[in-house]
């Protein structure tokens, strides 16, 4: 009886395991079908380059004021403890480098891509699920009009393009942030700031090893919130959990991502 | 050309192992007002997106215009849809945008018009619904009944030949219930087009449609003119048209023996 009962339980808990594989696996291709047809439907969004402006402007524009003020206070923190590991070795001059380096290589993608899932990501969905809500997205299907062409096509590139431009700034603002307390107000020289950062920052291995994680970031992201939302369940609860699953799967997917495309680029 | 600009025939359809519809015939003449008419769940929406071609049947088919709806593809479907226009039942219309650019959006996405000429059929439409003067409002701005009536002049942008209605007396009060009702027959006079009505709704459906369908069960369960409808001593009907509380669909949803489930610790 105890047997039977333990197998029995077993059993259901193996078949619990493999419904919700078989959904995490459809969910994926539902992802990746979703991805393939906004490629092929990206030509109104180029054509008509004022729709994914409009989109820049409220995904990119309007995440500017977070981004900024983020990237100044890390790259403050930055300075503040590199300067206090670095005083240590008697390299505190270093200090500039190890800001910029940072910023560049690292947090500036990984950071505004988290702040941007945050900020306009949740949106995005948060938009787009209300749509199908509301019927919004089944009237423009009525119309003979292509939702992804129309709706999500616009949504991916403004976040494409947005992101790489957030992350830079992002990156020149928090060496701006580091600046201010490594040379006012800790004192270390000012030119040694700069020229340090200057001759140990290359342009290749840096610079755009971090655009193109910021681009790998901006597309995973942005593809995360249009999916959610096109996939919520048209209902208010449907629609709160598909903005939080925004959240969620963009920064565990940024930064698993990020460790990978790092590990690639040091074998590079 | 046949007389029937959409004809459905034997038509099934069912999800997750439930059938909703078990084999329903129904015939659409042009220029008429044919109402689909059922309780809540019997499927009368599921109707019109089989007619879009949003969903596809499980067996039998929809014809609109001669061509096999469901065998069609994306771009075939696309060339059907561009000859109807649908009236959602909250409107559905594009928050981001204002009353006039809702209606000039099929315009803009499927026309090479100018923008001077769809500003005036933008405003011949939204004059035709009686809300010319609220071009500039956002759809947050506009009452239940005016958004209905904006949506139905976005669904009529094109002039389409068939223009389908999901429940569009839902929610309304009297004076703007009667201001749509006049205007779906007026319209579908004016554009010579055929629509069909899904509504439950009695009076004022029976006010304006040539012919109504019943679907209960899955089946078309009777048809006929408002009028014979309205003397029909079929049950269900009967129920239906005179909003009795119970008859053939009963007030209790089927449950086990109540005397029973109160003595019980847990349900």
């Amino acid at each position: 009886m105890i047997k039977s009962n333990l197998l029995n339980s077993i059993t259901r808990l193996l078949i619990g395991v493999g419904h919700r594989m078989i959904a995490r696996v459809w969910r994926l291709g539902a992802g990746a079908r979703l991805f393939f047809l906004t490629i092929i439907y990206s030509g109104e969004s180029f054509r008509r380059f004022h729709l994914t402006l409009r989109e820049i402007y409220f995904t990119g524009v309007m995440s500017l004021l977070i981004i900024i003020v983020s990237a100044f206070f890390v790259g403050m923190v930055l300075a503040l403890q590199g300067y206090n590991t670095l005083q240590k070795y008697g390299s505190s001059e270093a200090i500039g480098v190890l800001v910029a380096l940072s910023l560049v290589r690292e947090l500036g993608p990984v950071v505004t891509a988290l702040l941007f899932a945050g900020r306009a990501g949740t949106a995005i969905t948060a938009e787009i699920g209300l749509m199908k809500t509301t019927e919004q997205l089944s009237a423009m299907e009525m119309m003979a009009v292509n939702p992804i062409a129309r709706v999500v096509a616009p949504r991916f590139w403004a976040g494409v393009i947005s992101m790489p431009i957030l992350a830079a700034l992002f990156s020149m603002v928090g060496v701006l942030g580091g600046y201010l307390v490594a040379v006012p107000l800790i004192g270390v020289d000012s030119g040694a700031f700069w020229s340090q950062m200057q001759a140990n920052v290359d342009v290749r291995a840096d610079i755009v090893n971090g655009v193109i994680k910021s681009v790998v970031f901006a597309v995973a992201c942005t593809m995360i919130a249009l999916f959610e939302g096109f996939d919520a369940p048209p209902t208010a609860e449907g629609v709160s959990h598909a903005t939080t699953r925004t959240v969620v799967i963009s920064s565990l997917t940024v930064l698993g991502l990020d460790f990978v495309l790092t590990s690639f680029m040091m074998v590079v | 050309m046949t007389s029937n600009i959409v004809e459905i025939d034997n038509l099934s359809f069912g999800y997750k192992g439930r059938l909703l519809h078990k084999g329903i015939n129904m015939a659409f003449p042009r220029g008429k007002v044919v109402a689909i008419m059922g309780g809540s769940g019997s499927g009368k929406t599921t109707l019109l997106r089989l007619i879009g071609g949003q969903i596809k049947p499980t067996q039998g088919e929809v014809r609109v215009d001669g061509k096999v709806v469901h065998e069609q593809d994306r771009d075939g479907i696309y060339q059907l849809r561009r000859k109807m226009g649908m009236l959602f039942q909250h409107g559905a219309l594009f928050t981001d945008l204002s009353t006039f650019d809702n209606v000039a959006f099929p315009m803009r996405e499927l026309t090479d018009l100018p923008e001077s000429m769809i500003k005036d059929l933008v405003l011949m439409k939204l004059n035709a619904v009686g809300l010319r003067g609220a071009h500039a409002l956002m759809p947050t701005e506009l009452s239940g009944g005016m958004a209905r009536r904006v949506a139905l002049a976005r669904a009529i942008a094109l002039d389409p030949c068939i223009i389908m209605y999901d429940e569009p007396f839902a929610g309304l009060d009297p004076i703007s219930m009667g201001v749509v009702c006049d205007l779906i027959r007026s319209l579908n006079d004016a554009l010579g087009a055929t629509s069909i009505i899904v509504s439950h709704d009695v009076k004022e459906t029976f006010l304006i449609a040539d012919y109504v369908y019943f679907v209960a069960d899955g089946v078309v369960a009777a048809e006929g003119t408002p009028h014979d409808l309205m003397q029909s001593t079929l049950p269900f009907v009967h129920q239906f048209v005179h909003g009795e509380k119970d008859g053939p669909v009963p007030f209790h949803y089927p449950a086990g023996n109540y005397q029973s489930e109160l003595l019980k610790q847990r349900l």
